[in-house]
């Protein structure tokens, strides 16, 4: 929002557009939601055959195929929801909690 | 020059808003709004004014639809009333917090039940705090005035807010008045284009009604109150060069034979002129009264009601609406608040009178001033006192 890019515990009320109008396209991927994270998704890849199922059903849209073809959630954007591994059919995803 | 016609004020309305030129008019009919946007569908049918008449299935809709046709920088413009209100209320927030200049007027009618059409200002006092600009006017001229400037005001860059002029329901929505109808040289040369600086267009991509967090949303509602308070300033300016314009002049709190009166009444809409008729018969019987009334709700204009106020030793506030088991009508409560930090002011009494269309007489008016002059002199175990209600 505004002008002038700040982080968002920066940005004062005047900083803001007319009606909090956001004028930067796409900038909804500044917004961190894995911090709402209290679990997360850790990805065997022995089991993995890279069927590409969890990276369908991510309600997110934050799983992405690597390099080494192996798909792997994008922690900025996870929320742990687990959906992932709940529809893995390999079983290869394990839900574990965050350490504090 | 423009000429004074014998018009229905609902069917004025309609002709102001084609000579504004409106594009979007979204709306659902509902008593005794009716005639108003029935006489804007007529004008599009004809061809007489070029615009999109959307025929919603709600109110819900009809807000919905002017907030679209405003973001994409369309003159936008409804009307409803009561329950019809009442029904697009969560809509309201929202063209208030998207900035979007949508004019609405409200043809005020108590809200059920019992069922009621006719006129109080029960659902003007419910949309309070919706953030739209609110206009309050008291006969059919000023009704047409006030819609042509509701747009001017709305759709300065400064401002950039609806606008709700409330006219009570068939003691104006209905009435055929004498109303000077402006030339259509005059209303564009006083209303600029509308240029709202974002609307949305593929070109340019932008977000509106985001979600707001609460690391955002705290700064976005400031920015809105302080964005609607500065907007008095633009309305003074607007109604002074109206004035200038049309010789008709208006402020946000006008003055009848107020001036060094010890008591004062004070209302806001259509029964303000009999009021006046009250007042006349009261000064001539000897006493010692004036009248102000309240045109401008919203943005509240504090410093011109304790300018109007600071020599009065009694203010009778008349409220056409109960707030339930509360502190006394809604407006008096407000003026209360607003006089209730200065070192100097009246005592305050709190009358409700003419729900749901019962009319008010000229000695309907004595009864609530004498009252009020007696209770300020004695004391009353209640908050407030309702008037014309049979014991």
């Amino acid at each position: 929002m505004g002008k002038i890019f700040k982080s968002e515990t920066e940005v004062t009320w005047k900083d803001l557009d007319i009606g909090a109008i956001v004028t930067e396209p796409g900038s909804a991927s500044q917004y961190q939601t894995g911090g709402w994270r209290s679990q997360r998704p850790i990805v065997d890849t022995n089991l993995c055959n890279k069927c590409g199922l969890c990276y369908i059903y991510c309600p997110e849209g934050c799983i992405e195929q690597g390099e080494d073809e192996y798909f792997q959630p994008n922690m900025y954007y996870c929320k742990g929801c687990g959906i992932c591994a709940t529809e893995c059919p390999k079983k290869a995803i394990t839900i574990v909690e965050e350490e504090a | 020059m423009a000429k004074r016609v014998g018009i229905e004020v609902s069917v004025a309305i309609g002709e102001v808003c084609k000579l504004i030129n409106v594009d979007v008019v979204a709306a659902y009919p509902i008593t005794p709004q009716t005639h108003i946007v029935e006489h804007l569908a007529e004008l599009v049918a004809d061809g007489e004014l070029d615009a999109s008449y959307i025929p919603v299935e709600s109110e819900h809709s009809a807000m919905s639809a002017c907030l679209g046709a405003s973001a994409v920088g369309a003159r936008a413009f409804t009307a409803t009333a009561g329950q019809g209100l009442e029904l697009m209320h969560e809509v309201l927030y929202v063209a208030s917090s998207m900035r979007l200049p949508i004019v609405m007027t409200v043809a005020n009618r108590p809200l059920s039940s019992p069922l009621s059409v006719w006129g109080d200002h029960s659902d003007a006092m419910a949309v309070r705090d919706t953030g739209w600009i609110q206009i309050f006017t008291e006969n059919g001229q000023e009704v047409v005035d006030s819609v042509l400037c509701a747009f001017r005001i709305g759709e300065d860059s400064r401002v950039l807010l609806p606008v709700m002029v409330h006219l009570d329901g068939f003691h104006l929505t209905h009435m055929i008045e004498p109303i000077y109808i402006p030339e259509q040289s005059e209303v564009d040369k006083f209303l600029p284009p509308f240029n709202y600086p974002l609307p949305l267009d593929p070109e340019r991509p932008l977000t509106m009604g985001a979600f707001g967090p609460p690391v955002i949303f705290p700064e976005t509602k400031k920015a809105q109150e302080v964005n609607l308070r500065a907007a008095k300033k633009v309305v003074l300016e607007c109604w002074d060069e109206f004035g200038k314009v049309f010789g008709r002049h208006y402020h946000p709190v006008e003055h009848y034979r107020s001036e060094g009166a010890r008591v004062l009444l004070l209302t806001m809409g259509s029964f303000s002129e009999t009021a006046a008729a009250a007042i006349d018969k009261m000064i001539t019987d000897g006493k010692d009264v004036g009248l102000i009334r309240l045109r401008l709700w919203r943005p509240f204009p504090f410093e011109e009601i304790r300018q109007a106020v600071k020599d009065a030793e009694v203010l009778i506030v008349l409220d056409r609406a109960i707030s339930f088991g509360g502190p006394g009508g809604p407006v008096c409560s407000e003026i209360r608040s607003a006089l209730y930090g200065e070192d100097k002011r009246p005592k305050i009494i709190s009358a409700v009178s003419g729900l749901g269309g019962r009319d008010i007489s000229i000695a309907g008016f004595e009864e609530i001033v004498g009252r009020g002059i007696e209770v300020s002199q004695t004391g009353s175990e209640q908050e407030f006192e309702v008037f014309g209600v049979r014991e």
